[in-house]
């Protein structure tokens, strides 16, 4: 009954006229989505900036100096922001800023950038620096590029500027600025042990040590992993990138563009990669033994076999613990709002494992052509959206009555107050959620969360309002 | 050294002896405004600046009240930066009022606006006779350049705001009492309601995010979280019997609270936020002078409890070294509580300038003090961590962010005010009036014996 009555609920068109486009329901007419736009003014987008998407990319570089160029906030902010783990240094997650002042805003930041580099790089001794540039500074016109340049002469690091002033366009350009950044490093360290059977790993940033597990993979595989990009990232890895025999790339957005320049500049093939659900990550994984075993067929032969007894063996420790978890889970709704289009794609598929359906599904930075694949493997009436805001997503998961949202920590408190769970698979996340043992762990969150007892208890489920609660 | 003196001339620092700022002990002058703005009931904050700050201040926010916090941006792009953000500012009130129905929107503005020189208020005046026809909501605004001051200042900037913009005109009298916080938590906000109400007065708190930044469980999703301070009771302030302003640091800068006195003659007690015993003492004087009445019994029951408490519980705690660090009010009401509890404070620190938290602490605990302790102004987590070390202290006190310097010196860390990211429950921290003082007191003797459990080979039951 209450299918109507959580349908009823919607009193007022939550749609901005002007964002008419960036929101579809699949299956009422073509399928095209306008996306990549500039937000909406005073639509509270989900969206960061273009320096959020440089620092996002970069912050797991764990012996560089991240120096954010500007006054505090922009380094308040991303303190120790990430759970992107280091095996080594940690330097990564301290949080340094030339803090500008009212004074160096009127007579420039320069001398004081350069005076800052020196002192940090003298105590903190890293292996390069990476200097953020914020909004004022493309105002105030500080000629970062001449200011590293001397720095690093003195210091005799590479100090590398990042052009990511905020207003410059969205996070894409962010992840553009620091693929540019990056690109500086590669090809200036020595790549003789190289194997021809070794990858980057590209667009994986070590979240609760996530990029450790792929690594392990690769190892049963026998692939050499010359550098995390930026996952547990080290400058020198990065200098020897253009050794590795295959980039494999997720993470679309992030670091595609430097897979792209290491192609055009170096040779390097890269595929795209995703280590989220159980299918996704068993293709990538062939499909890395697969380019090997074509390139190289002596040195690579068996990896293919190897591959497969590897999936073999971590479904069968795998699907008997997910088919109890899928019991409870049978039936249940998911609605899924992502930075990157194609975390939202493969999460589509890991539901399904869960006997769950994604209602919702979202990003804020895919393309058009992410959304129309995310089209074709959702069902009819799921709402796909670009770039939502507060009054949207409050709205699709009243309107679609979901049982439980993923997303990150902006999105939590949209779900809790509507009373449904939540899974964080977002940059704070403390919980290893890609690879095999990752998909495990997203099915023990998915259920500790929609199966506690809570839920009975929140004003909507006790008012009725619940779909299942209606039925039962 | 002789590097840091030219800078030290250069911007006019004190306090931080290098150029570099490593672990900000502050943060941005606009987030404060933000949560100032959040207090107003049916209001929206909203940044003119580009959507990245909105989003960093809304997830830290969040990370810390559990709570949804919207906040509007203009969400500036390039070409705005060289022909200007009135568009785009214009074109985002009218969303913040039609799609969210924002009764106020609060305007506070990022370094990139303040960098390109928008005139705001020009703006906005434009805005009101360009869409005079539409039913608008009100629009407060207040200057927050993040290159100056920290989000304290940006409370306060906008608090002020708030009371010149929205109270205009002498109101009849209320019998209310005017009540500026500070930055205190929901927790201290409700209590400090109550307290009122137990002399008689009605207050009318500015800002009040009791309930917008710790709200109920709801049927449905608010646009915009009921509570907070009514407007028409902000209109009312100038028919208030008296303001008190919490906040011994605000020195003689001009405030709501000055600015209501200058213009309608409401009388004004500035008073230390009330942590701790005596700068509780102080504001149920206020509120005795106020009122008429002497102190509730429930309200002087509450003092009474928490000096016995005081008595059975001072040997844990006797002589322990503290460190405290954050918001200058903050840390002057902390270190008057820790002053009255026999723990020495050898370092108090904060990232804003300027503010003569020393004279504060001896006007506020000097008498009680057998020594001073270390202040410092303007410094970051580099310069505490380093003055500390040599001080071998035995307790932190303050927010999250000396998480880091008490895990490595294996000492307890007693959290509070903002932000509370690594524990759960911030919003309901309580840390005013003698309900405050005795469960910080509680809390702080339960770390220090919880430490010495665990460290202890033999696990005493009793302790």
């Amino acid at each position: 009954m209450s299918e109507t009555a959580a349908a009823a609920r919607i009193e007022r068109p939550a749609i901005f006229e002007e964002r008419r486009d960036q929101i579809r329901r699949i299956g009422e007419g073509d399928f095209s989505m306008a996306c990549n736009r500039d937000s909406l003014a005073g639509a509270v987008s989900q969206r960061a900036c273009v320096f959020c998407g440089s620092r996002v990319v970069l912050y797991p570089i764990a012996d560089a100096l991240h120096l954010v160029h500007g006054p505090i906030g922009c380094a308040a902010y991303t303190w120790d922001i990430r759970g992107s783990l280091s095996s080594g240094p940690e330097l990564h997650r301290l949080s340094f800023s030339t803090d500008l002042q009212e004074l160096d805003v009127v007579f420039g930041g320069e001398k004081k950038l350069a005076k800052a580099l020196d002192e940090l790089i003298a105590r903190h001794h890293p292996k390069a620096a990476f200097v953020y540039s914020t909004c004022i500074v493309g105002i105030i016109g500080d000629d970062l590029e001449a200011v590293c340049k001397a720095a690093g002469e003195r210091n005799g690091i590479p100090v590398i500027p990042v052009q990511s002033e905020g207003f410059k366009g969205n996070k894409r350009e962010g992840y553009l600025a620091a693929c540019k950044a990056m690109r500086r490093l590669v090809g200036t360290g020595d790549v003789s042990d190289v194997s021809p059977l070794s990858v980057n790993i590209m667009g994986d940033f070590n979240l609760a040590g996530e990029t450790w597990i792929i690594r392990r993979y690769m190892e049963r595989m026998g692939v050499q992993v010359v550098a995390g990009i930026t996952g547990d990232g080290r400058v020198d890895d990065i200098r020897r990138a253009h050794g590795a025999g295959l980039n494999l790339v997720q993470c679309s957005g992030s670091t595609q563009d430097l897979a792209r320049m290491l192609r055009d500049d170096f040779g390097t093939p890269f595929i795209r990669v995703s280590w989220i659900g159980i299918e996704d990550v068993a293709e990538s994984l062939y499909a890395i033994a697969e380019h090997f075993e074509a390139r190289h067929p002596k040195l690579a032969a068996g990896m293919v076999e190897r591959t497969a007894k590897l999936v073999r063996e971590e479904l069968a420790a795998l699907m008997p613990q997910l088919a109890a978890i899928r019991r409870d889970l049978t039936g249940k709704r998911a609605a899924v709002y992502v930075g990157g289009s194609f975390k939202a794609f493969s999460l589509v598929k890991a539901f399904r494992h869960l006997g769950m359906e994604v209602a919702v599904v979202g990003s804020q930075t895919g393309t058009e052509e992410d959304y129309k694949e995310l089209a074709a493997i959702c069902s009819p009436g799921t709402i796909v959206v670009d770039d939502a805001n507060p009054l949207e997503l409050s709205a699709f998961i009243r309107e679609k009555d979901v049982d439980v949202f993923v997303g990150g920590v902006k999105e939590r408190p949209i779900a809790f107050k509507l009373g449904v769970g939540f899974c964080d698979h977002n940059h704070e996340r403390k919980i290893a959620l890609e690879g095999f043992e990752g998909m495990l762990n997203f099915a023990k969150e998915i259920h500790a969360s929609v199966m506690s007892p809570v839920w009975r208890f929140v004003p909507r489920r006790e008012a009725g309002l619940n779909r299942k609660d209606a039925e039962v | 050294m002789s590097d840091a003196t030219v800078i030290d001339s250069e911007s006019g620092y004190k306090g931080q002896s290098h150029v570099a700022t490593t672990n900000a002990c502050k943060l941005c002058t606009p987030l404060g405004a933000t949560l100032a703005f959040k207090g107003v009931e049916g209001a929206i904050p909203y940044l003119h600046g580009s959507q990245g700050c909105a989003t960093y201040m809304r997830r830290y926010i969040i990370s810390h009240f559990r709570e949804p916090m919207d906040i509007a941006s203009s969400a500036l792009g390039e070409k705005n930066a060289i022909y200007g953000g009135g568009p785009n500012l214009k074109k985002g009130l009218l969303n913040a009022m039609r799609k969210y129905g924002a009764g106020v929107v609060g305007v506070a503005t990022t370094c990139l606006m303040e960098t390109i020189g928008d005139d705001v208020a020009r703006l906005l005046a434009e805005f009101r006779e360009e869409f005079g026809d539409l039913p608008l909501a009100d629009v407060v605004h207040v200057s927050t350049p993040s290159y100056s001051g920290t989000h304290m200042d940006g409370f306060h900037g906008a608090v002020k705001a708030l009371a010149d913009q929205l109270c205009v005109e002498k109101a009849a009298p209320t019998g209310r009492v005017n009540v500026m916080p500070g930055f205190v938590s929901p927790a201290d906000i409700r209590h400090l309601k109550e307290i009122c109400r137990e002399f008689g007065l009605t207050p009318t708190v500015l800002p009040d995010y009791s309930e917008t930044l710790d709200g109920p469980a709801l049927l449905d999703y608010e646009n915009i979280p009921s509570g907070g301070t009514r407007v028409a009771d902000i209109r009312a302030m100038s028919g208030s019997v008296a303001s008190l302003e919490l906040g011994r640091a605000i020195g003689r800068q001009a405030t709501a609270g000055t600015s209501l006195e200058s213009r309608f003659g409401v009388p004004l007690h500035r008073l230390g936020l009330p942590i701790g015993l005596r700068e509780t003492d102080s504001l149920f004087e206020a509120l005795k002078d106020i009122s008429g009445r002497p102190v509730p019994r429930e309200l002087a029951l509450e003092r009474g409890r928490y000096i016995d408490a005081l008595v059975d519980g001072h040997k844990y705690v006797s002589g322990l070294r503290a460190v405290v660090y954050g918001e200058e009010d903050l840390i002057i009401g902390m270190t008057s509580f820790l002053a009255e509890i026999g723990v020495k404070p050898v370092l108090v620190a904060t990232g804003a300038r300027n503010r003569d938290v020393a004279g504060h602490i001896r006007a506020a605990c000097g008498d009680i003090l057998r020594e001073e302790p270390i202040v410092r102004e303007g410094v970051d987590f580099f310069d505490i961590v380093e003055e500390a070390g040599t001080l071998s202290p035995d307790l932190l006190v303050g927010h999250s962010k000396g998480q880091r310097a008490a895990r490595e010196w294996g000492v307890p860390l007693l959290r509070c005010g903002f932000p509370i990211h690594d524990r759960f429950g911030g919003p309901r921290l309580l840390h005013v009036g003698y309900r405050g003082a005795q469960n910080l007191f509680d809390r702080l003797v339960n770390l220090v014996l919880e430490k010495k459990q665990t460290d202890s080979d033999i696990g005493y039951g009793y302790l």
